[in-house]
């Protein structure tokens, strides 16, 4: 790392507030909300990402399927900052380049992220998951002060209902059933009122119930919101019918609609070749 | 519409909470000031010299361990090195003390024994501010909270965590104190500073210092056990208790952990410089023991006695632990330590949450 890269780091860490106020808006004018070029990521050697390239609209569905260890848990670590790629650019809107900036910058920025083993805050009420979640300002100082006004306690009895958990706000959130667990981390996720979704197996564990209704709710977001979502859930990925990126080997291998895709040979070999 | 700061201090702490704080401001600040002034020795009611010391002494502790209990119990931080900020608020206020002799030390110098002793012939600069009563109290905030600020920053920043966390504390105190200890370091060496005078010009050992000093040390473990209250009921409590569980989920909303985590860090110091400021001109002496790593160690084990995350638990933690010492001490002193260690494994094994989890327990079956 190069000595004026760290002192820049210091000076973000020093000045959070300018960090966060001089973020320009989000440039969407070329419809394009994400854009990642030539993403390559290694791990001792292993390349968990080879030279990926996606392109997401904005207001679009997007579906990632792969194997696993195809590298679609790594993609999102990219995109949120958690990983630093080796080679490639990443570009939220036109301006925002995603490599340079720290995990809350991004966040602030309006990209969310449900990872993919439910990380709810399980000592805090679902209440207060949600109060933590919120869009407002983070500062240190300002939370020391901070109080919950109506409006957003209303922002969050309204989302307590979307996610169906109205009657359990006050309830402890570890101990929540798996799929409601599942639920309110995809309410944090929209308390934080992001313009791009990153949604790890969102579905994972819930009835086939709890999943239907998820997908009605993604398609109701889709649109105001742009999201990508990873799953193996096949019958989830027709419901929620947006375009569907294979990834396998930490690059693309198809893309289309889940028709086309599924009747691609090398797409056929690669899940029935384990 | 704003909610007035008043409501939400009076709401951060339960009815019951108030009335026990209430009897406890009556008790340390009117009752045991007038047995100890008041009351003539020779009546059973009258509260001893010894007493007010200890009581003085426990109630400097307490605060400290209310202090260790914000970083540790509510931000998953465990500092092995808290003795150092108690110590260096009893330093800056001891300097002040050390000025206060005046020309009454053994070499009726105005400088104090230990330099006339090193054959120094002025004050070093960082002295510069000691004769002064109210600078030195902002130094006694000033000082243990900027050394924790700047450990902290860089500790944090390059996201050390847990146990190496706990060692590189300890790693800090045992080298403060082997600073300390030298002679040219300008802090009275091994010695330290004792033999005081006078606080403000008035004798230190009347019976009215030792209850003004005995109440204000009450005053401040209230205080701080509301700000605390406030705290760790605040949205930032919240935000700190989720940096604890899972910090990276923390990142992903849009916080930064590192200012959460200096903000109480270095409040935290700030409290124990209190402590150590108050702690000082009561037991009359400081030196660069107070530094040694077993110490900050010994305030951890407080903390888990009581219940670490309640913040009533460690002042009662603090209280029963050294009763327990300064009898053990004067019993049986060679079995004190062993005592102290099967205290901290006892209560690790069966009582996690302390003496408080204890009491929830025993509730809790009566209740059933
Ligand atoms: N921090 C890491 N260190 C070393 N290897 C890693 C690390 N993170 C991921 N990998 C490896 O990179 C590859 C891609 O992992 P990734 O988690 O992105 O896969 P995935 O597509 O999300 O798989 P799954 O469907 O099982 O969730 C895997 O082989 C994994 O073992
Ligand atoms: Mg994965």
């Amino acid at each position: 790392m190069s000595e004026s890269q760290t002192l820049q780091e210091a000076w973000e860490d020093i000045t959070p507030s300018f960090g966060h106020m001089l973020q320009p808006g989000l440039d969407t004018s070329h419809n394009v909300i994400l854009y990642l070029e030539d993403i390559s990521v290694s791990f001792d050697g292993f390349k968990a990402l080879n030279k990926l390239n996606l392109t997401i609209d904005v207001g679009e569905l997007r579906c990632i399927i792969g194997p696993n260890g195809a590298g679609k848990t790594t993609m999102m670590d990219v995109i949120t900052g958690k990983t630093r790629p080796d080679t490639g650019t990443c570009f939220f809107g036109q301006t925002l380049d995603l490599t340079r900036m720290t995990e809350p910058q991004i966040a602030h920025a309006g990209i969310g992220r449900k990872f993919q083993k439910p990380t709810i805050f399980e000592n805090h009420s679902v209440f207060e998951n949600l109060e933590l979640a919120m869009k407002t300002d983070k500062r240190a100082w300002v939370s020391l002060f901070a109080w919950l006004n109506s409006e957003g306690r209303d922002r969050i009895s309204d989302t307590l209902k979307l996610i169906r958990l109205d009657g359990e706000a006050d309830r402890q959130a570890g101990l929540l059933s798996h799929g409601q667990k599942q639920w309110l981390e995809i309410g944090m996720l929209l308390m934080q009122e992001p313009q791009l979704l990153l949604l790890d197996e969102p579905v994972a564990g819930m009835t086939d119930d709890e999943t239907e209704r998820t997908g009605e709710l993604f398609k109701t977001l889709a649109g105001k919101h742009s999201l990508v979502v990873v799953e193996h859930d096949m019958a989830f990925i027709e419901q929620l019918g947006g375009k569907v990126t294979v990834l396998h080997e930490g690059s693309v291998l198809a893309e289309g609609n889940l028709a086309t895709v599924q009747a691609d040979p090398r797409v056929i070999e690669v899940y029935l070749g384990r | 519409m704003r909610t007035p700061f008043i409501i939400r201090l009076l709401s951060a702490m339960p009815r019951s909470g108030w009335i026990a704080l209430a009897v406890f401001a009556a008790i340390t600040l009117v009752v045991m000031p007038a047995l100890h002034l008041w009351v003539p020795e020779s009546s059973p009611f009258h509260v001893s010299t010894y007493v007010i010391t200890l009581g003085g002494k426990i109630l400097c502790y307490a605060i400290v361990a209310l202090a260790m209990d914000l970083i540790w119990g509510y931000a998953g931080i465990l500092s092995l090195g808290h003795g150092v900020f108690f110590a260096l608020g009893g330093y800056v206020f001891g300097m002040y003390l050390m000025r206060q002799i005046g020309t009454d030390g053994s070499y009726q110098s105005l400088l104090p024994d230990f330099m006339v002793f090193l054959d120094w012939k002025e004050l070093p600069w960082y002295w510069g501010v000691s004769d002064s009563f109210p600078l030195t109290l902002l130094l006694v905030l000033a000082v243990p909270a900027l050394v924790a600020y700047v450990f902290g920053y860089f500790a944090f920043r390059s996201r050390i965590k847990g146990v190496y966390f706990s060692i590189i504390t300890q790693a800090l105190t045992f080298a403060a104190m082997l600073l300390f200890f030298r002679n040219e370091t300008g802090f009275g060496g091994n010695n330290g500073f004792t033999d005081f005078k006078r606080i403000l010009g008035h004798d230190i050992t009347s019976p009215g210092m030792r209850v003004i000093l005995f109440s204000l040390s009450a005053l401040v473990l209230m205080l701080t056990l509301l700000l605390s209250r406030y705290l760790v009921t605040s949205k930032f409590g919240r935000v700190l208790a989720a940096i604890r569980d899972s910090e990276s989920r923390v990142m992903f909303m849009g916080y930064n952990p590192l200012h959460y985590k200096l903000v109480i860090w270095a409040l935290s110091a700030m409290l124990c410089g209190i402590a150590g400021a108050l702690y000082v001109p009561q037991v009359g002496i400081i030196n660069p023991s107070e530094m040694s790593p077993a110490n900050s160690i010994e305030i951890a084990i407080w903390v888990a006695v009581g219940g670490r995350g309640t913040l009533i638990g460690p002042v009662i933690g603090a209280a029963l632990v050294n009763l327990s010492k300064s009898y053990f001490t004067v019993a049986f002193p060679e079995y004190w330590l062993f005592f102290l260690g099967a205290l901290f494994v006892g209560v690790t094994l069966w009582l996690p949450e302390g003496v408080v989890g204890l009491w929830k327990r025993i509730k809790a079956r009566s209740a059933a």
